[in-house]
Order: C-alpha cells, then structure tokens, then sequence
C-alpha cells in the first residue's frame, strides 16, 4: 500500500500523541493512581504504535510496543510508576519525537539509535512483573470494574460483555414487541486503517440502511473523534439476521471481520419493560419512570466526571497554512484594490454622487471586516506552544538539582501562526535562564526566607494590539551594580555615563552581544550568546522585550509582540519626496514644533515635551533622503518604544491608512530601519519604517 | 557526436554596446516606471517596484558592471529575471531590449578577461551574431545569491 500521502496526518499525529503522552505522563508521576491517565497514556501509545506500524516505520513501531507494554502493566495494576520508569519513558518519547522529526525532514526514521531505551525499558517490565507477581489477583478484581468484563464464550463477541443501560433495555424490549431482531454486533477493523472515525462512520451507515443502532460502545462521538483501538460493538434493532448484518458491514472496505448474534432479554426483564412501555404509550406518569430518570442522570453525572477534558463536539477543519497564506494574499490583494479606488474617487470628488462615498465606504468595512475574519483565522493560542515547557521544566529540574515548578496562565491567548511558529526558541531560552541562574539552589532559598521550591510563572494576555508574555521568576534578580561593573569593566559605558544610567538602561545592557553576568558557563544556558539572540529573535518578529529585575527577589522578561503581521494600520508621511509608512501601533502623538525650540545637548538633538526631554531624530538625515530647504516649522511624530519616546522629523502628513506588509526581497540588502514595503492605492510603492532601532 | 546546441537569447542594448541574456532567465520585460528608491541598499540597486502586486528590487545593470550612470529614455526598459526558477523575480534596467538571438555553443567564445576587471565575472563569454559582438551575461552570478 502506498503511504506517502497520509505522511502528513501521520506527522501531525504523532506528534499530537507524543504531545499528549508528554503531558499525561508528567501527571502521572505526580499522581500514580490516576486511571484515566493511564488509560489516556495507553491510548496514545497504542496509536502511535498502530500508525508507525502502517507508514512502515518499524523502530518507531518497536520503541512505541515495548512502551505500550510497560503501560499495560501498569494499566492492569501489576506494576509501580517508579521515578526511573518515568525517566526512561522521556527518554523514549524525546527518541520518538527525533524520529518523527526526522520523517518530516527526508521521510526516514534516520539512524537513531534505541537499543539502550528498549533494554531499560525491558529490564523494567521484568523487575516489576516479578516484585509484585503476589499482586496480581488482587488488581485483576480492580480492572473487573471496567465496562468489559472477561470475554465468555467466543472472546472475539466483545459486544456480549458490554452493560446495557436501563433505557437501552428498555428500546430492545420495544424491538421485540414489534417483532424485530436486536443484534448485537463487534466490528474489527484492519490495524492499517488511517481514517478510523471516517471508517466507522461509514460501516455505521451501512447498518443504518438495515436497521436502527440503538447502542454503541465507544460512543458515536468517541468513533468519530478515533477513540478506539480497531474495534467496536454495536447493539442494532433490524428486521435482517446477524449474518444479513455481516454480510453487508463485510461490504465496506478496511473491515477485517464481523461477529454478531441475537440479543435476548431475561423473561423476567421483557415483562417488565413491555410493561413500562405500555404506561409511557398510555401517557401515564409513573413513579418508576421519575426514578429511572433520575438514575439515569447520575449515571451520566458520574460519566461526565470520568472524562471532563472531553470537547463537546469537533467541529473544526485542519487547513494547510499555505493555503490560508493564499487568501490572505488575496486579502491584501483586494485591500490594495480598495485602496486605489479610494484614491482615484478622491481624485474626482465634485463629479461623483454622494451615494458612490457610501459604497466605498461600505466596501471599506466588509474589506475591514474580512481582513480581521482571516487574521482570526490564522490565530493559535500559544498553547502549540508552551505545552511542552513543564516537560521541559521538569527534565530541568533534574539535571541542576534544584527543585522548581513551572506555573502558566493565558495558554489560550492567540498569536498569528508565523509568530507561533518563531516565539518557541526565545521563550525555551528565557526559561532556561530562569531555571538556571534566575533560581537559587535550595539551601540558598530556605537561607533567605523563600519556599525550597523555586517558581517560574510563565504568563501571556492581549494588551491592545500586543500580546504580552512574560516570564518571571521568584529567584536571585539581577545584580544591577553587576552589570555596571561588567559594563565599564568591558568599555560599553565609561564611568561617568553609568553614574546617570537608570535601572532600565542597565537591564537593556543585557540584550548586548556577549554580555552574560553569569560567573560560569553550564551547558544549559550562560555561553555568552543568549539574551542578544532573544532580542533578535523577537525583533525580527517585530516585537521588543524588556527585562525588569529586584535584586533577591527576582527577575521579569517581558515580551510584547504585535497581534499581526500582514496587514496593519499606518501613518503616512512624506520626508523630503518620498512617500513612507509608519506603524501607527508605536506612535503617541504629532506635535507642531519651532525649530529654535529643538536644543542640542552633547551633540544630540533634543525637545522639551511639556517636560519630558525626548531626543530627535532627523529622518531624512537617516534615510539619507535629498536635503529640502531648512524650515522654520517642524513637523515631528512622537514614538514610544517601551518606556521611551523620541521624536521622529517629518516634512508632511498624507493620513492614516491600513496597509499591506510586504517583504522587499532578499537581494536588496535590507536596513534595520526598514521593514518591509506596501503598495500604494496609485500602484506606487512606499517603504515601511521601523524607527525602533532609533530609539 | 551530439547536435549542437542552440540556445535563444535575447540581446539588449547599454550605451553603445550589445549585451544577451538568455532566455530561460527571463520572466518579464516591462516599459520603465517609478522605481522607490531603498535607502542604505547596494549602491547598485535602484530601488523596488510593484509588479501586479508583488515588491521586486530593480537593479541597475550598468551600475552592477561599473559602467555610467543609467539615463532612462522612452527606450529603457526593466527586465524582470528569475536566477533560478524556484528563486524571487529581481529586475534590472538597460537601455533598450532589441531582439530574440538564436546562438548555437559554437558561436560563443569563452575570453579570458583580465581577471581584476569586474565585467569578468558576469560575463559567459562573447557570441557572434552576424557582425556584432555580443557579450552573454552569466544571470546567477549577475544577481548574486538569494540571501
């Protein structure tokens, strides 16, 4: 069979299983009795082992069985999650995680090597079959509880163990009353079936035609949602016989065998129901029925409570990003469209009738609106994300010997996808420093008064047309006399500057190329190239970040990165005759300035803001722009970049507009202060400006 | 022996003197149009412009071989030209665009150029068609790399 068009689902899958693992193993050393955990973690890993083994990848397959054993035992009781267990299961999905990476990268396993996971993994299954072999019994009651009961009869008949419900009973009775057969019914599917719910849904459809299904075991929507392993049961009322019923579920492809038999209730029971029914028919309220239904409700609170992460219902569709980059473009094309009609009615004013302004106008908001309705689109909560950090945490913690614990919040706040996809790296590092040297070793903690355990919060929210992320943590801060020391020590500032440096200039300090305040070197973080890279990172994103820190109380990086990418609201300007953008989303005010008012302080040009003092920046000068006449009336636009604000000299405003980014191309050597390009409403192109370099 | 083989190129005009290109590197020819000039760029790039929507950097040929400076006439075209095929669309301006040439291999004498002189670099070698000589510019080394 030709796999090679299911490699993606394949990829995404498995990494939503290795996902899922991650985070139910974590519980589960937290909390070692937790059955659905384990339920949940042999579920994923029974998956994955079903899909590696389709796409033909056979370590993976071999790695993922013998985990899946370790799991089974557990699962039946007979064995104890112990600490080194849940190391080696790391170990294991860390190699799993590799391999799938590199199946996404050239389509192979590659040459990973699992042999010592497979040995320790084997080793753990025999010590812990053997230390508790007396335990057997006892635990083998405990899995009795479960729904499926030991198999009588013909082991295959799974359908014959299942517990039918007071209701269900009582529509089999029904059936029977009017002289239809009630079958019940296990579907195996082939192990190498990708689209197991879709499967299902089918072979569900093929029964309906014949009859009504009036149970199935797991749930229609577990079915849909392929939360089953490759089989299934379902109780059917039809007029047909169980081997009619085989015969045309055999018709659907991907079905490996069908066993089916009649259901039967006990004398005793039909009686009773028949009886029931005739009430109900009769419109009879009954005692009985109250009572029931009451029942029934606690049955269901009870279910409920088994599995309260369950969605309600999946009614989202997976998309290739390419394709929503492609209407995205067209977005942006029609923006651009929009935008030139708006130039040329401008262009004619007096000779267009008013109700023409209305339709451009009405244009404009279904333009707005579409273009917000495809943003949305694209947005992921930054869960994809951070999920894997308290693995991360934890793997941490180990390793520096420092106890820790990793707190999130706003897991649910939505970043565009390109941002989603670039803010892992940065983040990964900020926490690394966090653990590293942000957190005092645990004596050192209980010495000055703190919880032995050290914590880092991890925290995102939506601040205007930002996204905030910030991460803290409750360990030694920065030593600010450090960094000045370091600073004149290494020439960055001389003595003198550093006597009228603010807090905040020092920690901006530590953005610097090789400036790490870390006294030694540990292969998690402290190699002179960190905090530089984070900036870079986030700035190319188009974001900042900031560092806030109390010295024996802690350190906050704060990182704020713009909602968007594509498409923003712009100042235009003209500086000498060029036309430019500037990104509306830093600018503060515009301010109408004399030029006699601007005053040179050590060679810098500055203004006095009804107080504030903020430096000025000729733009012209910087974009080396033609040199217009000096003129006595200065137009200059205020901009803020965190806590800072400096003044940016314009020759003419032309109006706010929502423009498209595009790149200018990799050829062209691309200044800072540059970034990107948007096209005009006339077909002219016009540069966007980043003035946070200047500041 | 194999079929000699003839390759199409198209022949442009810088000054006084032929230039060709050959065919598969072209996406595009289009009439001049406001270039928007990119501050801090190469010296030999003009500027960027918008092509059907998209932002294509336009570099000066003449600027790029050390030649004068570009005078635009109604002439002066753009020609928009992909390195490879899978590369972004760059554009380079020159005086006029004449015609397609067919030149086979055997045509095209490799010169060894003086190796200083920074014409070398971008050229593939002279062809001869008819009386003229043609200088064959070497695309990918002309564009540099995508990076």
């Amino acid at each position: 069979m030709d796999v090679s068009q299911y490699l993606e689902i394949f990829i995404d899958e498995a990494k939503e299983h290795l996902q899922s693992l991650n985070e139910h193993i974590l519980v589960l050393e937290k909390d070692q009795e937790h059955t659905d955990t384990i339920n949940e973690i042999f579920r994923a890993a029974h998956s994955l082992k079903g899909m590696a083994g389709t796409m033909g990848f056979k370590k993976m397959q071999q790695l993922t069985h013998d985990m899946e054993n370790v799991f089974s035992e557990i699962r039946n009781g007979k064995m104890k999650v112990s600490s080194e267990l849940v190391d080696v299961v790391f170990k294991g999905l860390d190699v799993l995680e590799s391999f799938v990476a590199n199946i996404q990268s050239d389509g192979t396993e590659g040459d990973i090597d699992c042999e010592d996971i497979i040995k320790s993994l084997a080793r753990i299954l025999n010590e812990g079959r053997g230390g508790t072999g007396a335990k057997t019994e006892a635990s083998g009651r405990v899995s009795a509880q479960e729904i499926i009961a030991a198999p009588e009869a013909n082991p295959k008949e799974k359908f014959r163990t299942l517990k039918i419900e007071e209701h269900e009973k009582k529509a089999i009775a029904k059936a029977i009353s009017l002289n239809l057969n009630v079958v019940g019914m296990t579907i195996y599917i082939q192990e190498y079936c990708v689209l197991k719910g879709a499967r299902a849904f089918m072979i569900n459809r093929t029964i309906e035609e014949h009859g009504e299904i009036i149970k199935l075991y797991p749930s229609a929507q577990d079915l849909e949602d392929e939360k089953y392993d490759f089989d299934y049961s379902a109780f059917v009322t039809t007029k047909k016989t169980p081997q009619d019923l085989i015969e045309y579920v055999m018709g659907v492809s991907e079905v490996k065998e069908v066993v089916a038999d009649y259901i039967y209730l006990s004398e005793e029971e039909l009686n009773h129901y028949l009886a029931e029914i005739k009430r109900d028919e009769l419109g009879e309220p009954s005692l009985k029925k109250a009572v029931d239904a009451d029942a029934l409700k606690v049955g269901s609170a009870a279910q409920v409570k088994q599995q309260p992460s369950k969605p309600v219902a999946n009614r989202s569709v997976r998309v290739d990003i390419e394709k929503l980059d492609v209407l995205m473009n067209l977005v942006s094309e029609l923006i651009i469209a929009k935008n030139s009609l708006v130039a040329s009615s401008n262009a004619i004013r007096d000779q267009l009738e008013s109700s023409f302004f209305d339709q451009i106008e009405y244009l404009e908001r279904v333009t707005t609106n579409l273009h917000e309705s495809i943003m949305k689109v694209r947005m992921v909560p930054i869960e994809s994300v951070v999920n894997r950090f308290p693995r991360m945490i934890r793997d941490l913690s180990k390793s520096l010997n420092k106890q820790m614990e990793l707190y999130m919040t706003g897991e649910d706040t939505e970043l565009d996808r390109t941002v989603i996809d670039e803010i892992g790296d940065p983040l990964m590092h900020l926490l690394r420093n966090s653990a590293d040297h942000g957190l005092e070793p645990p004596e050192e903690r209980i010495r000055k008064g703190k919880s032995p355990v050290g914590a880092i919060y991890l925290d995102a929210y939506q601040d205007g047309n930002n996204v905030v992320i910030e991460v803290r943590d409750d360990g030694a801060g920065i030593n600010i006399d450090k960094i000045k020391k370091k600073a004149i020590e290494k020439g960055i500032v001389t003595e003198d500057q550093a006597e009228r440096m603010s807090d905040k200039d020092f920690t901006d300090l530590l953005f610097l190329p090789s400036f790490s305040t870390s006294d030694k070197v540990t292969d998690i973080s402290g190699r002179g190239v960190g905090l530089d890279v984070v900036k870079t990172k986030i700035e190319a994103l188009g974001g900042d970040i900031e560092a806030k820190t109390i010295w024996g109380k802690g350190t906050n990086f704060i990182i704020r990165l713009p909602l968007t990418l594509a498409i923003i609201q712009a100042l235009m300007v003209m500086i000498s005759d060029e036309k430019y953008a500037l990104p509306l989303g830093n600018i503060q005010t515009v301010e109408n300035v004399r030029s006699s008012e601007i005053k040179k302080v050590s060679g810098k040009e500055v203004l006095n803001l009804r107080g504030d003092i903020i430096p000025v920046v000729r733009l012209g000068e910087v974009l080396d722009c033609p040199k217009g006449e000096e003129k006595d009336d200065l137009l200059i636009v205020v901009v803020k970049k965190g806590e800072r604000f400096a003044g940016m000299v314009v020759d003419k405003l032309l109006g706010q507009q929502e423009i498209v980014i595009k790149s200018i191309g990799k050829y062209i050597r691309n200044h800072k202060i540059i970034s990107g390009a948007t096209i005009l409403g006339n077909g002219e192109v016009a540069l966007i400006l980043d003035v946070n370099p200047l500041i | 022996m194999a079929e000699l083989s003839t390759k199409q190129y198209i022949s442009i005009r810088l000054g006084n003197d032929l230039y060709a290109i050959e065919i598969k590197y072209i996406e595009n020819i289009i009439v001049m149009q406001n270039i928007t000039r990119v501050p801090k760029a190469q010296s030999y790039f003009l500027g960027v412009i918008n092509l059907r929507g998209e932002i294509i950097p336009v570099m000066s040929l003449k600027a790029r071989l050390g030649l004068e400076k570009d005078v635009f006439t109604p002439t002066s075209r753009i020609i928009i030209l992909k390195p490879e095929r899978t590369a972004a669309p760059v554009g380079i301006t020159v005086d006029e665009v004449n015609e397609v040439i067919d030149l086979s291999d055997e045509d095209i004498e490799t010169l060894t150029y003086d190796d200083k002189e920074v014409k070398a670099a971008y050229s593939l070698g002279i062809g001869k068609y008819g009386s003229d000589l043609i200088n064959i510019l070497n695309v990918p080394e002309l564009i540099g790399k995508d990076e």
